[in-house]
């Protein structure tokens, strides 16, 4: 395969100023990949600053409950940050540290990167600014706090849909213009070659452990992996170490799209379901577009979900047909969320209700023997008081 | 070998000999009306420009400034798309041979289908593409068959160019090279300085195709300081702003200019 392409998705559709510091960044991933000294440190960092590894937790009351699979969560949950998000804004920003960089800019939605990213900055001593729609900045109030205390500049980006995409679209036009001094950590498999690489790289430990823990406790590979697909990077960090090993031919994989309010409604990030080759920000993958090639809006109840595009190299495994995309609605999200803090004393994140929610839905259909692993992507805590208005506001 | 109109243009500038460059205003398609914009296409040929540029408007411009952004969204919300904006140069080629220059984000290219543009660009009278977020190490059939019948495929340097990127940017373009005179996005701050001038002489010594420069130039002090040292200048976000402030303004921004480049 051509570098910086899956099939016929990737590539590196921008401006050409920033074309030499996305060589820059390509040459420099490559050689801190190889060398010992970085790895060193960032599994140092792993270990003792995000907390990792991440249990893998046997699930046994929804297990019997559901009567179906053993269902396994692998808890992003608990990392530093409480998301999967700090392990690429960590590995990114000694990166960057390590290019001479000052400067971190990020874009966020949920505002788990932007938290992860303005920790990462705290941690190294670097400037940071996190880009947020409007919208997001308000149903996540908590974690544009938490950035705020960390030392970060928050800019709520009032454009377009007000949501990720044009938060990305405003950290794109930040780093045009200040390319030589500010590092992007992009938070997801997206954007332009050298970035799904990257993300994946820094997120391919989920799966690593997650492959040697449950060999540990079952002895055996398991059957089926689900996680949420926003831009898709905690979905990429579970499947890549189990998608590279050929001992595992059997396993079924699913990606869990937001459905919103129902792929008929039109409101919803469904880009599988609803969408069809585009280019958006750098890369060419699935996008919402209308006939017109302008990106439509999306809708979802977890703004990590609300997004137009997906990242490119899940447009391949969907052609190839090695990933299974579907999508959880809200409603159905948001029967998850309560239904695991119910059985498992555990409150999910929306984004990863989602692949809990797809989780509900197959378990019971499956042989008792089979084995399902959920990634828990992070936690609810910053979604407990937007539910709570939900709930206020139905009854 | 035959030119192509943007080739013919530079060629007639130089050969006229009187100091002149080439003036190049941007204005978004549908702005502020689909219908005023072929009349503010012939009014800018009037008034002495050489090339125009129309902006296609998208609904995500990351190459673009706040005045940008602004026109486009109030051209998508007025329902223009690529396909109208084509019909409309079919229009304006009825009464008028000024190269226009399409700029265009890729994706609405790719939803109208890469030989049908090209196909429909040519037959409309569309002299030249731009196409901000399409470095040419992208999607190479499309800018071969570009190459073959046109329309001029004109990219981008910047002052991060590498001497390698110089070199393929020249190589890949048609028509001008476009010099994007600062490090960031449309209307920032331009600074005329001996780095500009610097790397538009690095330019020229890897290719003799016309540098026009463009991203920043506002006023007709900066255009002349401007068109001493490049082929041509590009004006943007102050036309798109001029126009948006009614047509007093532009017809004397767009007189200043033209007198100053
Ligand atoms: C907890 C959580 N899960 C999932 C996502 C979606 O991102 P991705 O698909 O890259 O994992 C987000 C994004 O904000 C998130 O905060």
């Amino acid at each position: 395969m051509k570098t910086g392409y899956f099939g016929k998705y990737g590539g590196r559709y921008v401006p050409e100023t920033l074309i030499p510091a996305l060589e820059e960044l390509d040459a420099a991933f490559k050689a801190l990949k190889a060398d010992a000294g970085f790895q060193t440190q960032l599994r140092k960092l792993n270990a003792e600053y995000i907390g990792r590894p991440t249990p893998l937790f046997f699930a046994e009351k929804l297990t019997s409950q559901l009567s179906g699979a053993r269902v396994y969560l692998k808890r992003e949950d608990l990392a530093h940050t409480g998301a999967h998000k700090i392990n690429n804004a960590i590995g990114q920003a000694l990166m960057a540290k390590q290019m001479g960089k000052q400067r971190l800019i990020a874009e966020t939605g949920a505002g788990q990167h932007g938290v992860a990213t303005a920790t990462a900055a705290a941690l190294f001593g670097l400037e940071c600014e996190i880009y947020m729609g409007a919208i997001d900045a308000k149903r996540q109030a908590l974690n544009v706090f938490r950035m705020k205390l960390l030392g970060a500049r928050v800019t709520e980006v009032h454009a377009g849909s007000q949501t990720l995409k044009d938060a990305i679209n405003e950290a794109l036009r930040d780093w045009t213009s200040n390319v030589s001094t500010t590092h992007y950590v992009l938070g997801t498999v997206f954007g332009p070659h050298p970035y799904p690489t990257i993300v994946r790289e820094f997120q391919s430990i989920i799966g690593k452990e997650a492959k040697r823990q449950i060999l540990k406790a079952e002895g055996r590979l398991p059957d089926y992996l689900i996680a949420c697909v926003g831009g898709g990077s905690n979905a990429m960090g579970l499947f890549h170490a189990f998608l590279t090993d050929k001992r595992a031919g059997n396993i079924k994989y699913i990606g869990v799209e937001a459905g919103g309010e129902g792929i008929d409604s039109g409101r919803h990030a469904a880009r599988f379901a609803g969408g069809s080759m585009g280019v958006l920000q750098g890369t060419k993958s699935y996008l919402l577009q209308d006939d017109d090639g302008n990106v439509l809006g999306t809708h979802s109840v977890s703004a990590g979900l609300d997004y137009a595009s997906v990242g490119p190299e899940h447009a391949w495994l969907h052609d190839i047909n090695a990933v299974k995309y579907t999508y959880a609605t809200d409603t159905e999200a948001l029967g998850a969320f309560e239904t695991l803090a119910r059985t498992e004393g555990i409150i999910p994140a929306l984004e990863s209700s989602h692949a809990v929610a797809e989780a509900l839905k197959i378990v019971p259909g499956l042989p008792k023997s089979s084995i399902v692993i959920v990634n828990l992507s992070g936690r609810g805590d910053k979604d407990v008081e937007q539910v709570a208005n939900m709930q206020s506001a139905s009854v | 070998m035959t030119h192509s109109a943007i080739t013919e243009r530079f060629i007639k500038i130089k050969k006229a000999d009187n100091g002149k460059k080439a003036f190049i205003p941007y204005i978004m398609a549908g702005e502020p009306s689909l219908s005023s914009t072929a009349v503010i296409v012939q009014e800018l040929e009037e008034m002495g420009a050489d090339i125009v540029e129309l902006g296609v408007p998208f609904s995500d411009p990351v190459a673009d400034g706040p005045t940008i952004q602004h026109a486009a969204m109030s051209a998508l919300s007025r329902g223009v798309t690529l396909r109208k904006v084509i019909d409309m140069v079919k229009s304006i080629r009825q009464k008028s041979t000024i190269p226009i220059v399409l700029m265009t984000y890729f994706n609405p290219v790719l939803k109208f289908g890469l030989n049908n543009f090209i196909g429909a660009a040519l037959s409309s009278g569309v002299d030249g593409i731009i196409i901000p977020d399409l470095p040419p190490d992208e999607e190479t059939d499309f800018i071969a068959s570009c190459h073959k019948a046109g329309p001029d495929t004109i990219f981008l340097l910047a002052p991060t160019s590498t001497d390698k990127r110089i070199d393929l940017v020249c190589h890949q373009s048609r028509g001008f090279i476009y010099y994007v005179s600062l490090t960031g996005i449309t209307g920032s701050a331009i600074s005329i300085d001996d780095s500009l001038k610097a790397q538009i002489e690095k330019i020229r010594s890897n290719s003799n195709k016309p540098v026009a420069v463009g991203f920043g130039v506002k006023t007709s002090d900066e255009a002349a300081r401007v068109a001493a040292i490049a082929d041509g200048v590009i004006v943007g976000s102050a036309i798109v702003k001029a126009i948006e402030e009614g047509r007093e303004s532009f017809r004397a921004l767009v007189k200043s200019l033209r007198a100053a480049i």
